[in-house]
């Protein structure tokens, strides 16, 4: 019987592969620049792998897609806190990728009781990628009424200003990236931990597999990560800016939209310092603009921002604000400019064996078939309403964290993907069934800033003068 | 494709709704005439009104059902009411707080996650709240009034253990912990872990010459709490308004001649409860509790009112009613049969009279046999119109108008009484 792994790209990918070098195990496709996402050993002929988002593999096991994984702890926890019954057994602390997840708060007093004293007045809004771990610690604390923004990333962003408290992973090294941060809890310590199924580990015979990774963790090299050097600096604190001081607050993207948008703002004639920047600051100054301050946070989180307030302008992308307003169809947010830059097309894709090619086909062979149906994307919400639309009867979405392709076949039957050309989708042996739309990067804005105030104006001022820019080319 | 039932769900047949009824018109009928009055809360609250502390406990709060609604980007979450006291206290809160006291009851599901599916996530309750008085008596009436309604329902072996929060809450201060971990042990407790307070006892040894006696020993006399008062008046000072409160209970239960047992470490219930803690027990099986909650309305922002309250588990009653008290009065139905579409507007005629003559009156739409059914009444094309066929007696009558149809069921059947009316007349 075939014994399947999960591995984890990213953060943990090159010290797991020398692991599985010195494992012996013949798993050559596993590096750094790995195109193909399915992967055999040479060793083991019965022994295959598949590469995933670190946070995807906790559940990939627990449903039984995969026998073994390795993953960091933090995920793995992340998993376990809410529904602590899955079939998810740990095997082994693989003592790398050291790290620990820090509840940390931008406020000056900033003990417990204060906290929940806050709590009593208001809400407590926590911002992480680890939702679950921050509800968890929420309800062990007693806070009161209380918000978690699950978050893709830089949750350090958002105290003090958008988040009393964030939820974050400080790996050793980047205690920069948490500066002018102070720690509240440490909520977790953790490091990567080899996982196994329940199923699998009470029947099937991992045991060469998994006694190779253990004999060679034993003989790693002596584990010169101190977690104890992950000091949160407390030097600085930033001024709390109100909502109505008449500061304009623009999101700008973090990742691979920074250099068009660099250019284009440039363009327009508006400055911005340290952006992209090399030490991680997501705080970059604007330079020739009065009364405007900027913060980089994800794309993907910046819609829930600007109907939250916390932001009165935010470069995004049309698909995530249609995948946010399918969420909340009546949210108070609007397209003001569409920038025209970094085009994708947003399509269902499926296996080249799959005998459809269009929706109507797929709703068929669905009917026909007795599993459920499984719709793998980044987009939950617009990848529910394309199933619900084209009545895919009995469906599941799973949530990914990019990679997506790497799913099909075995994982799941379609995917809702963004593409450029195309290439990617047919390198994996995907073909595309259906465009749901055009997807470009656009400026969002919230409905409810009245266009005669001054803060409407100023927020009017600098649309107007990108739009200028834009129309240039 | 499947039909399936959503895991951790049941449904409830003909059969199970007939008890369910029942258990629900007993419930009602003792409460009207207790004065309690009835009131329905909506089935989705905010999170936040469960979530501060002192009601419900973070095992609790970990498997409510929450999500996002449709226009949740505040991230203000709502839940499935997870808890049927709760939204009372809520209610009370925002729109009765001026009447000083409220004697409120209502019948209700609550819905909690149960990971393994097994057991059901909806649970239907029925309770009460007696709001805005602390005294014994408040307490006992609740007792007494939990114990007429399942006395109504003809249960068996009905126990009543008592204890009581505030003595457990004294107790876990007097060992010296830290708040937390006095709410940590506290919420053990209430989460039905009995050893909990034992296992306390033994990691301090130096405490157990007072504490253990307290814990380990049950009581069912007003004696056993004045024995513990006389032992503790020294060394335990805190103790004896609790204890007072408890002896007032117990005294006018035993002149009431209920038998009760007194089980401290038995706290089970809720973290909201201040004074006294009720639970009933038919066999072995938890079949309700209740308690006081003296701190929850002030906790959730309302003036300083006290209350304590009880539920029954409607679920677990439903499985324990005899069938005996459920049976249906006999010689009541009638299968109201057309020979030919023609007669079907006279069917629906003399159907409609019958039912408003108190008769349960049922149509034949062509496929229905005769089965369960006492009267056959068939509506002729030619006079006389009505055949009148006693499925019973197995013997037939022919009649003209409905009176003469009537007068021949009347005579027959004796009483008109419809269930509920049966059901509440005892």
């Amino acid at each position: 019987m075939g014994i399947k792994i999960a591995l984890p790209k990213g953060r943990l990918l090159s010290k797991t592969a020398s692991l599985l070098q010195m494992a012996g195990w013949g798993m050559d496709g596993y590096h750094e620049q790995a195109r193909l996402y399915h992967l055999k050993s040479r060793v083991y002929p019965n022994l295959s792998a598949k590469m995933f988002h670190e946070r995807d593999i906790p559940i990939q096991v627990a449903i039984g897609n995969y026998d073994l994984g390795i993953c960091g702890g933090d995920w793995v926890e992340e998993l376990l806190v809410k529904y602590p019954s899955s079939s998810l057994v740990k095997i082994r602390d693989l003592d790398y990728g050291a790290g620990s997840l820090c509840m940390v708060a931008g406020l000056a007093d900033i003990s417990m009781d204060a906290i929940r004293r806050k709590a009593g007045r208001g809400t407590i809004r926590i911002v992480s990628e680890y939702a679950n771990l921050a509800e968890s610690f929420a309800l062990e604390e007693r806070l009161r009424r209380f918000s978690v923004f699950p978050v893709w990333g830089g949750a350090e962003a958002y105290p003090p200003e958008d988040a009393e408290l964030a939820l974050i992973s400080g790996q050793n090294g980047d205690e920069g990236r948490v500066m002018g941060m102070r720690l509240v809890a440490r909520v977790l310590d953790f490091s990567a931990y080899l996982i196994a199924n329940r199923g699998s580990w009470g029947a099937k015979d991992l045991d060469r597999v998994v006694a190779s990774i253990c004999d060679s963790c034993d003989h790693l090299p002596a584990n010169e990560e101190i977690r104890e050097k992950l000091e949160i600096k407390k030097e600085k604190t930033y001024n709390i800016q109100r909502p109505e001081d008449g500061i304009i607050r623009i999101a700008l993207p973090d990742g691979h939209q920074q250099a068009p948008m660099l250019q284009l703002l440039k363009k327009a004639g508006i400055e911005v310092e340290d952006y992209p920047s090399p030490t991680g600051n997501r705080r970059p100054d604007i330079i020739n603009i009065e009364g405007v301050t900027a913060k980089v946070i994800r794309p993907q989180d910046m819609p829930l921002q600007v109907v939250n307030g916390n932001f009165d302008l935010a470069i995004t992308g049309r698909d995530w604000l249609a995948d946010h307003r399918y969420q909340f169809p009546s949210s108070p947010v609007k397209e003001l400019l569409d920038l025209k830059s970094g085009k994708v097309r947003l399509v269902a894709v499926v296996s080249q064996e799959l005998p459809v090619n269009n929706a109507a086909n797929l709703r068929k062979f669905i009917e026909e078939s007795t599993a459920p149906f499984r719709v793998a994307s980044e987009y939950v919400n617009i990848a529910d309403r394309y199933a619900r639309d084209n009545h895919f009867g009995r469906y599941r979405v799973i949530p990914t964290w990019g990679a997506t392709e790497a799913f099909l076949p075995d994982d799941a039957d379609l995917l809702i993907e963004n593409t450029e050309t195309g290439g990617t989708i047919a390198r994996h042996n995907l073909k595309i069934i259906d465009t749901l739309f055009e997807s470009t990067a656009c400026i969002i804005g919230n409905t409810r800033i009245k266009s005669g105030s001054t803060k409407g104006e100023k927020a009017g001022f600098i649309v107007e003068t990108i739009r200028a820019a834009v129309e240039d080319t | 494709m499947r039909v399936q039932r959503c895991k951790g769900t049941r449904d409830l047949s003909p059969d199970e709704m007939a008890r369910f009824r029942f258990i629900e018109e007993v419930f009602r009928e003792r409460c009207l005439r207790w004065g309690y009055q009835e009131v329905r809360t909506p089935t989705i609250e905010y999170l936040h009104l469960f979530t501060s502390a002192g009601t419900l406990t973070p095992s609790m709060l970990g498997r409510v059902y929450s999500f996002l609604d449709w226009d949740g980007w505040s991230g203000e979450r709502v839940v499935l009411r997870p808890d049927g006291t709760i939204p009372i206290a809520r209610l009370y809160i925002d729109s009765m707080a001026d009447r000083g006291l409220a004697r409120l009851f209502y019948v209700t599901n609550t819905f909690i996650f149960e990971e393994t599916g097994k057991k059901t996530r909806e649970r239907w309750q029925c309770g009460t709240e007696l709001i805005g008085v602390n005294t014994p008596a408040s307490d006992t009436e609740l007792i007494v009034l939990a114990l007429e309604v399942l006395n109504n329902l003809k249960l068996k072996n009905v126990t009543l253990r008592l204890s009581h929060a505030g003595l457990i809450k004294a107790l876990l201060e007097r060992l010296g912990l830290n708040p937390e971990e006095q709410a940590k042990i506290f919420d053990r407790i209430l989460d039905g872990d009995t050893k909990a307070l034992a296992a306390l006892g033994a990691d301090r040894p130096e405490m157990s010459g007072i504490l253990l006696p307290l814990l380990s020993l049950k009581g069912n006399s007003s004696g056993f709490l004045k024995n513990l008062k006389a032992i503790s008046a020294r060394s335990l000072p805190e103790f004896e308004p609790y204890l007072n409160n408890f002896i007032g209970v117990v005294r006018i239960l035993e002149s009431l001649g209920y038998k009760y047992q007194i089980d401290i470490a038995s706290g089970a219930g809720f973290e909201y409860y201040t004074g006294i803690i009720f639970q009933l027990y038919s066999g072995r099986e938890k079949i309700g509790g209740g308690g006081r909650y003296d701190a929850l309305i002030p906790a959730m922002g309302g003036d300083d009112v006290p209350a304590s309250g009880f539920a029954l588990y409607i679920d677990r009653l439903m499985n324990l009613i005899e069938p005996a008290a459920l049976r249906k009065p006999a010689g009541q139905s009638v299968l109201v049969k057309s020979e030919d579409d023609g007669g079907m507007n006279e069917a629906f005629s003399i159907a409609s009279r019958l039912r408003d003559a108190g008769y349960t009156a049922e149509l034949d739409l062509g496929s229905r046999g005769t089965e369960g059914t006492r009267w056959l009444l068939e509506i002729q094309g030619k006079p006389p119109k009505y055949r009148l066929r006693d499925m019973v007696e197995s013997s037939q009558a022919e009649a003209q108008t409905a009176e003469e149809i009537l007068t021949i069921i009347e005579g027959k059947s004796g009483n008109q009484d419809s269930l509920a009316q049966r059901a509440t007349s005892k």
